[in-house]
């Protein structure tokens, strides 16, 4: 109901904030990035091709989304527990807790991967232990998961927690009422509700991680074949002076980031009109 | 307490056990990916002692960085303001064609590589790049100059309050400014007095995860900074040289100022959480009187 | 708040305004010296002594020396892209022939114009090992034994592991009369036994030395010299081999940048004071060897004898090595696939 009324504009300044939004998003957005596409025009279909298909390049994107799809999960399962736990129990300095988990928004990147490879080297102190039972962390792809995790952790979080706040307390009491047992209306009542946060969530993460570099290099190793990133790649064809390899690259990136996004957008809109019907 | 549990109870909330157990993964999650992270960078920072912290944040060059970097907050989060706010009305307000393709054109820059950030305005304004030889024969630098650096701190934080005003406006509807046309109020009225106010702790808190996000941005400053010292250097570029200098405790000293901020920033936007939070009591309960 | 913006936005804009704006009877003037990695110390101190020789000699002029420094290549690019840098001091030509190329900010025989290849100090690839040379390493040969970790920076972005590569290629290629399958199987081996490859030289010095990744740092020996004193003689110790690269980094004035900037006579002096013996001397002091054969002989106690070969004689120059091995697909690449 509420979402016919919507559709009836009385309200005054659309165009004057479309125009003013599609202009600023030209200048600032959509005008450099094309410049990306048009500097790839330069390469005939099949140089790009060659170019972005090669084994290193292959490789990278393994990596590159195969981390970050780990990492989504990890700070999406992680995100969860934590979202429950800062909106539903109360422990001393949940507040402090809370307030810190934007924390890795702000710490500029290159801060995050030297801090991180400090602790996860061989003789830090997360690494000197993990190293008695035989596990590496830093310079090895398992170093890229951990500063991607650390990166992209409050995206899940922030999108679940006003879910969960907003949460009926009836429904579940009804659930309990008839007889279901927590875990019951958890899997059939809560989860359902944040599936879509949870979704959103992993997918800000995920497309935060693939772009991901400063943190990244630093932890990495960059070993070719093995624990170099895709926007590594980029800067290395750039120092090469290669400008149309790494744009080639980049467009590549750009294309899958804006494509993931695109489409949790329209499981939003899917979802609220779902919702709304 | 605990012992007169009732059976509702125990199906709302979960047992004890769990709660701990919850609460315990939390923390441990927590402390190996945020907490220890944070600690090594004071404790890296602190470990020469005071003398060399506060030397390392006084130095001339430290603090052309500081002033460059709040420099870029201070007109990357005005700009982004205004374009927040007026993407937030067009898309919250209105129904149109195209909707998801625009939100996802906003959402964007969270998703672009910091490099390709600084790549694509490297093409743009760069001595090789379209604009560079009109640039250059009017005698107007952008990259490896202050224009570039703002520039690019803009695009990597162009999202932050769209994307914090769009569902919070969505959710709020248009009743109210119907209500107040309605009655007579002019476009700019309804907006001073009727969205602004709905809006402001929404806004306030993409104020100030959009000025952490301007102060720590790296990757992309990092191309289009030229690198020289005590002009074109932000904070987290002097972080990278004082490093790469071996002077690891005055880069953690740096860093850890960043993290400071960072902390201040955030502290700032949990007291606008919880003043938005009282308000909301307030309100409900006010309704609730009705 | 539009008006305080701009006039806030105008104030910087003002600024660099005034940096480019040609003086005509120089009083103030600054100049930009874009340099790699490892020169830090060396031009801070170097700035220090020509801005108070300058002073002198100009009879009172203000001289403001600013410095970027960056991966070589890095650097080369920003300049290309606009970077006004007045001078350029890289780690390789081939650097500076790709701002020549690029952007023709300079003439193509730029290298001729300064003694000795543009090349006022030189410097070789060495050696540097944990305390007692745990691992025995004393020559290349030592590096492709199993279970040595050698740590270098990654060839494709950084200056320095390009000449840590190409020493390496040189002394395989002499060690096996000239075979170049052999010399690939050498660098091949080599490169198995790096597990870490950062984008930078300082990078790698602080895997090895911070994080106590590897047994062997393959670096520039002005970097070694400069590890040992700054992080610890009593931890490491550089170990020289029977044979390294001669690594002449170059310097040059940017001739479009200066003839903007009005700087042309003092960037030439910059760069000829290097060549002096009071620049030379600050050379030496930085563990880089001195091109001036008798102020080089001061500072023989601190660099050992070691046989040297350049980059033309054993590789055909910088064209052909970066062609043949790190463009794409290149030999550093097949080491990979």
């Amino acid at each position: 109901m509420q979402f016919r009324l919507k559709q009836r504009s009385v309200l005054p300044g659309f165009n004057l904030a479309l125009g003013y939004t599609l202009l600023y998003m030209g200048l600032i957005v959509l005008i450099p990035l094309s410049a990306a596409f048009i500097k790839t025009t330069d390469l005939s279909w099949t140089e790009f091709w060659a170019i972005v298909t090669t084994p290193r390049v292959l490789a990278s994107y393994q990596l590159t989304f195969g981390a970050s799809f780990i990492a989504a999960m990890i700070n999406t399962s992680a995100g969860l527990i934590i979202a429950w736990v800062l909106v539903r129990y109360s422990f001393p300095g949940k507040r402090l807790v809370d307030a810190m988990v934007d924390l890795p928004f702000a710490l500029p990147t290159a801060v995050a991967g030297i801090a991180l490879t400090a602790l996860y080297a061989g003789n830090g102190w997360i690494g000197g232990v993990l190293a008695l039972i035989g596990i590496k962390i830093a310079f090895t792809p398992l170093g890229v998961i951990v500063a991607l995790v650390f990166i992209s952790m409050p995206f899940v979080i922030r999108t679940v927690q006003p879910v969960l706040e907003d949460l009926e307390a009836e429904v579940e009491e009804a659930a309990a009422c008839l007889g279901a047992t927590r875990w019951q209306t958890f899997r059939w009542i809560i989860f359902p509700a944040l599936r879509p946060a949870l979704l959103t969530g992993f997918t800000l993460a995920f497309a935060r991680c693939i772009g991901e570099y400063g943190s990244v290099i630093f932890i990495a190793g960059n070993l070719p074949m093995v624990s170099e990133i895709t926007p590594l790649l980029i800067v290395t064809k750039l120092e090469q002076y290669d400008y149309r390899g790494a744009t080639a690259i980049a467009v590549v990136m750009l294309v899958i980031s804006f494509m993931l996004l695109l489409l949790i957008n329209l499981l939003q809109w899917w979802s609220r009109r779902r919702h709304a019907a | 307490m605990m012992a007169t549990i009732s059976p509702i109870e125990r199906a709302v909330s979960e047992p004890p056990r769990i709660r701990r157990l919850l609460i315990g993964l939390a923390l441990v999650f927590l402390t190996l990916f945020l907490f220890l992270p944070l600690a090594a960078v004071f404790y890296e920072a602190l470990r020469k002692g005071l003398g060399v912290y506060f030397a390392a944040i006084v130095d001339p060059d430290a603090l052309a960085a500081i002033r460059l970097t709040l420099l870029c907050a201070v007109i990357a989060v005005p700009l982004n303001l205004v374009f927040g706010i007026a993407a937030a009305w067009a898309v919250a307000k209105f129904e149109f064609h195209g909707k998801s393709v625009l939100i996802t054109l906003i959402d964007l820059p969270f998703a672009v590589s910091p490099v390709i950030a600084g790549l694509i305005y490297v093409l743009l304004f760069g001595a090789q790049g379209w604009l560079g030889p009109w640039l250059a024969a009017h005698d107007i630098k952008i990259l490896f100059a202050v224009p570039g650096i703002v520039l690019a701190t803009v695009f990597v934080t162009f999202p932050f309050i769209a994307r914090e005003l769009i569902p919070l406006m969505q959710e709020q509807g248009i009743q109210e400014e119907e209500a107040a046309l309605v009655l007579g109020a002019s476009g700019w009225q309804t907006f001073w007095r009727i969205t602004l106010p709905n809006i402001k702790w929404g806004l306030l808190y993409g104020v100030v995860l959009c000025t952490a996000r301007a102060m720590g941005e790296f990757g992309a400053v990092s191309v289009v900074s030229g690198h020289i010292r005590g002009a074109t250097n932000t904070l987290p570029l002097q972080v990278e040289i004082l490093y790469n200098e071996y002077q690891f405790a005055a880069a953690f000293a740096v860093a850890s100022l960043l993290t400071v901020l960072a902390l201040v920033m955030l502290a700032v936007k949990s007291l606008i959480e919880w003043q938005a939070r009282q308000t909301r009591r307030a309100a409900l309960a006010m309704k609730g009187e009705f | 708040m539009i008006q305080r913006l701009l006039q806030r936005l105008s104030v910087p804009v003002l600024t660099i305004g005034l940096l480019a704006t040609p003086v005509a009877w120089a009083a103030d003037l600054t100049l930009l010296n874009v340099s790699y990695d490892p020169t830090r110390e060396l031009y801070q101190d170097f700035n220090r002594t020509f801005t108070a020789y300058w002073k002198t000699k100009s009879s009172g002029d203000n001289l403001t020396i600013r410095q970027s420094h960056g991966g070589s290549g890095k650097q080369g690019r920003a300049v290309i892209d606009g970077l006004e840098a007045d001078v350029v001091t890289l780690a390789l030509a081939y650097d500076i022939d790709a701002i020549s190329a690029k952007a023709g900010l300079l003439p193509k025989d730029w290298q001729q114009r300064l003694p000795n290849n543009s090349s006022p100090y030189t410097s070789t690839i060495v050696f540097l090992v944990r305390k007692g040379n745990p691992k025995g390493i004393k020559d290349w040969d030592d590096l492709i034994k199993p279970g040595v970790a050698v740590i270098t920076p990654n060839p494709k972005t950084s200056g320095g592991a390009r000449w840590n590569y190409l020493a390496a290629w040189g002394y395989a290629l002499h060690q096996n009369g000239d075979d170049e399958a052999k010399a690939k199987d050498f660098v091949t081996r080599l490169f198995k036994n790096a597990p870490v490859l950062d984008s930078g030289a300082r990078g790698s010095t602080t895997t090895f030395v911070e994080r106590g990744i590897g047994d062997v740092l393959l670096t520039w020996e002005n970097e070694a010299f400069l590890a040992v004193k700054e992080l610890g003689p009593d931890r490491f110790e550089i170990v020289t081999p029977s044979e390294s690269i001669l690594a002449e980094p170059p310097v040059a004035l940017v001739d479009q940048v200066v003839d903007r900037h009005g700087t042309r006579a003092v960037a030439q002096a910059y760069l000829d004071y290097l060549y002096s013996d009071e620049g030379q001397i600050l050379i030496g002091k930085h563990f880089y060897r001195p091109s001036n054969p008798a102020i080089a002989a001061r500072f023989t106690a601190q660099f050992p004898a070691i046989r040297l070969f350049t980059i033309d004689e054993r590789l055909g120059g910088w064209q052909k090595a970066q062609h043949v091995h790190f463009a794409d697909g290149g030999i550093f690449d097949q080491i990979y696939q």
